[in-house]
């Protein structure tokens, strides 16, 4: 049978004071293949990256990144390895102006034999654009995600929706 | 909770499937192949044209046991292999240069967003991608396809951009996925998707 999905499962909304991070427990949830996060979000301070951990996992360098990113002069392409963070953006970061679009999708999020590969598109119209392709290695299902600025705090209005798939 | 693909059999080297039927919303589920072996290319036949857009998602991998040499996945529509019929460009990155460049005459069909290659050190790591199929049901026009996809290995990847025309009026139907060089692993997954 044809299945209704995108289902909005979560979401979140900084409000009062600014938030030094944003976590989705997806205890209950299952049935999806996919889970796709929208983040809308500014920095309290400064022009941190948008970051993701998952399961609570900070240690060990288990994240790893591609970039490909418009900077509004030159295309350009990076990488980061080894790290204990997946970067969410490059070019395209927070800063305190400008709300930082990005949209955020995890293949195969329950997939107990693969490492996880993200796709994300992010942009902040003052500062450039980026696609980024992210591993996690790891085939533990994802149970829980973490989003943190580098740096600062996300801004009060900033908001967080995750879709399943 | 999306229902199992039902596997329609096995064709040669490669693997059909039904369609779901039901209940409609804005976004749904069509279809679904897991591979449990390696196939050369996977189909999704008897596209219901009621819907505005489709959607594929996948993670898949590479059999090839080389480090280079690895072709992206590539699409046809309709049963039409005439490649000259088919146009794309593409912008890629690979952590330290970019790359810009367009496909005809290749050989290649449509379009592709980097299959993860297999060899020691890449175990259980995939390519990821969606590739969007808008207007696929006008008859009025050619159709255009985007992708977004790649695959990261923790010291090398790629990040894909690709744009494709197929030059065709036809409503699209039938979606034939192949492997290019090599076959999809086990553990591959593409899954449709109807967009109102």
């Amino acid at each position: 049978m044809t299945t209704n999905t995108m289902v909005a499962l979560r979401s979140y909304t900084v409000t009062g004071s600014p938030a030094s991070s944003v976590n989705f427990d997806l205890t209950g949830i299952s049935g999806y293949t996919d889970l796709v996060l929208i983040s809308s979000a500014m920095a309290s301070s400064g022009v941190p990256d948008n970051l993701m951990q998952f399961n609570n996992n900070s240690t060990g360098n288990y994240y790893s990144s591609t970039f490909l990113s418009g900077t509004g002069s030159s295309a350009l392409s990076a990488r980061e390895s080894n790290r204990n963070w997946l970067s969410l953006d490059s070019y395209g970061s927070l800063n305190t102006s400008n709300f930082n679009i990005a949209e955020i999708h995890i293949m195969n999020y329950a997939n107990t034999t693969t490492y996880k590969t993200v796709i994300t598109r992010a942009s902040n119209g003052a500062l450039g654009t980026d696609a980024i392709v992210g591993l996690w290695r790891s085939t533990a299902a994802i149970t829980y995600i973490t989003l943190l600025p580098s740096s600062s705090t996300f801004a009060v209005g900033s908001t967080f929706t995750l879709y399943g798939i | 909770m999306p229902t199992p693909f039902l596997l329609n059999g096995i064709l040669a080297s490669q693997i059909s499937g039904h369609l779901y039927a039901g209940p409609a919303g804005a976004f749904d589920a069509l279809g679904s192949v897991t591979l449990s072996g390696t196939q050369a290319s996977i189909t999704f036949s008897a596209i219901p044209q009621t819907y505005t857009h489709l959607q594929l998602r996948y993670i898949a991998k590479n059999a090839y046991s080389a480090s280079n040499g690895v072709d992206d996945p590539n699409f046809s529509f309709n049963t039409d292999t005439t490649y000259t019929n088919y146009r794309s460009h593409y912008l890629e990155g690979n952590g330290s240069s970019t790359f810009a460049g367009s496909i005809q005459t290749s050989g290649t069909y449509a379009i592709g967003a980097g299959v993860a290659r297999s060899y020691t050190g890449e175990t259980n790591m995939f390519s990821a991608g969606i590739t969007d199929i808008l207007d696929y049901a006008n008859t009025n026009k050619y159709k255009t396809v985007r992708s977004l996809g790649g695959a990261d290995y923790n010291g090398s990847g790629e990040v894909h951009f690709h744009s494709a025309m197929w030059m065709n009026t036809a409503g699209i139907y039938q979606i034939d996925i192949n492997c290019g060089a090599g076959s999809f692993v086990a553990g591959t997954q593409f899954s449709l998707y109807g967009i109102r």
